[in-house]
């Protein structure tokens, strides 16, 4: 077995595939050096100082004792009628079973201007680089975007004691796009709150200073003085070591309900590169960037790639996860479960109001299909206890949705 | 089997319960109790439980 990417989803890929009764070689290869750790904190605990960057790896299990891992080393292309991958340090390794686990990786504003002063935030070498800039006395700090990651970053950096720190988005409220009016115009008022300010409804259109970044010009002209800048404007999927092969990797890999590729058995995609519809739902393949994926769809495809090998098609049930996740913006969090995005011309307060605690609703219909809960520790239980709700919901079929 | 929760690392979201509601639950103010010497049979779920925690803060210890 071969897993390209050494990341969350690449190690809970080798663990289950040993779950599910796979005993022969596992090589796991992925480009960056360390081995797989966690990112949520990157851009929260672990950037605001409270936990140590050693912190973040993930505690191998002990049925991966003896997988072998190629670390610092890129797939550069895959040749999958071959059985084929091909690696930067000019080594191939075949295969009878392939995981592709790739991830994402930061989306750039192609804007004129210096680059250097610019972040992003995905891996361990950009949080500690972005930690040093947030920690210089007086840092004047731009986030272009205000999605999660964004918001996520603006609010460390509030923590860090940072006294300017102003998010621009073309859109007109934080995360808009995913939660909806509602939870977006809330969201925008405590950040405001604790010191946030944000430029909305207009676009960067380019960098201003020497070597260095010391400004970011808007659509309008205007400019914003900064020391730092952090682009969180989406991401990109990795997925140029499968090209060639015929495959639909217009956003991320597409798969079928049993995370195949291309139509092959022997090739699965997981975690956040993989595009997969979802029983659950209406059908069409999305990707879904979120914490609780990778596990989900390591198990799955697991299970796919083991049946296959062991020559038992067609006995898995199709893949139909209920989406969970959560966001940490500076005193709160966003605790989300189910698809909220597929109800978002329906949106109904469940619990409390959009000044305090809050709990929401998505609908289709009458039928519920997200919760998402905004404020502290008790709003967020409560969110969990329509988690089972969410799941005995039936599955949704919206007309015309194609595959 | 015995179960520890880093209460340091703990941020109460709850996945855990989930995972393995035999083991782990959630009072009232949303905070986790657990069981610390859960029956064996359990080790699976408990096992889940450790991988869905976005903290990383649940270790079994045999
Ligand atoms: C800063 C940050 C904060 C987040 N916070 C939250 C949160 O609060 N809640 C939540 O639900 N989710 C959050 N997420 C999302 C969650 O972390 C991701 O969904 C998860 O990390 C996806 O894991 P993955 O293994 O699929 O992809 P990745 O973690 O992107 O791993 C892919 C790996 O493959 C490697 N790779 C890529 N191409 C190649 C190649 N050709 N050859 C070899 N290796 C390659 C990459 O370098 C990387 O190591 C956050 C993500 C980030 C970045």
């Amino acid at each position: 077995m071969v897993v390209v990417g050494a990341s969350m989803a690449g190690l809970r890929a080798a663990e289950q595939l040993r779950a599910a009764g796979w005993t022969g070689a596992v090589t796991v290869v992925g480009d960056e050096p360390h081995m797989p750790y966690n990112r949520p904190p990157l851009s929260k605990e672990v950037l605001a100082g409270k936990a140590a960057f050693d912190s973040l790896a993930f505690t191998p299990k002990g049925s991966t004792a003896d997988v072998e891992w190629r670390l610092g080393t890129k797939a550069v292309a895959a040749r999958l009628d071959e059985r084929a991958i091909d690696l930067d340090d000019g080594s191939t390794l075949s295969y009878d079973g392939l995981v592709a686990a790739t991830g994402m990786r930061p989306r750039r504003l192609r804007c004129p201007g210096p680059q250097t002063g610019r972040h992003t935030v995905r891996t361990l070498t950009d949080a500690r680089g972005l930690r040093d800039e947030l920690t210089r006395p007086g840092v004047r700090v731009v986030v272009v975007g205000a999605g999660f990651i964004g918001c996520e970053v603006a609010a460390t950096a509030v923590a860090l004691g940072v006294t300017e720190v102003t998010v621009v988005d073309p859109l007109p409220l934080p995360m808009v796009g995913p939660l909806g009016e509602l939870l977006a115009g809330a969201l925008l008022r405590r950040h405001e709150e604790r010191g946030v300010r944000f430029a909305l409804g207009t676009a960067v259109a380019g960098f201003e200073g020497g070597d260095r970044v010391t400004g970011v010009v808007l659509g309008d002209g205007t400019v914003l003085p900064a020391d730092v800048v952090v682009e969180s404007v989406g991401s990109v999927a990795n997925v140029e070591w499968l090209d060639g092969n015929g495959l639909d990797v217009g956003d991320g890999v597409l798969t079928d309900e049993w995370l195949r590729v291309g139509g092959r058995a022997e090739v699965v995609a997981v975690g956040d590169v993989a595009r997969f519809p979802n029983a659950r739902y209406d059908g069409v393949p999305r990707r879904v960037e979120h914490w609780s994926i990778p596990a989900d769809t390591a198990k799955h495809a697991a299970k796919s790639l083991a049946a296959h090998l062991a020559g038992r098609e067609g006995e898995l049930a199709p893949f139909a996860p209920l989406p969970t996740f959560w966001s940490d913006q500076h005193d709160f969090r966003l605790q989300s479960f189910g698809a909220p995005v597929l109800g978002i011309d329906d949106v109904r307060v469940l619990d409390g109001d959009p000044d305090g605690d809050v709990l929401v609703g998505y609908h289709v219909g009458e039928r519920l299909v997200g919760v998402v809960a905004l404020g502290g520790h008790a709003v967020a239980t409560k969110a969990a206890r329509y988690r089972a709700e969410l799941l005995k919901q039936p599955a949704l079929t919206v007309q015309g949705a194609s595959k | 089997m015995k179960v520890v929760v880093d209460m340091n690392k703990c941020q109460d979201h709850g996945q855990c319960v989930f995972a393995a509601p035999d083991v782990f639950s959630m009072d009232d103010d949303g905070h986790l109790l657990y069981v610390s010497d859960p029956d064996d049979a359990l080790r699976d779920e408990v096992e889940e439980a450790a991988d869905v925690c976005p903290l990383q803060a649940i270790r079994i210890e045999d």
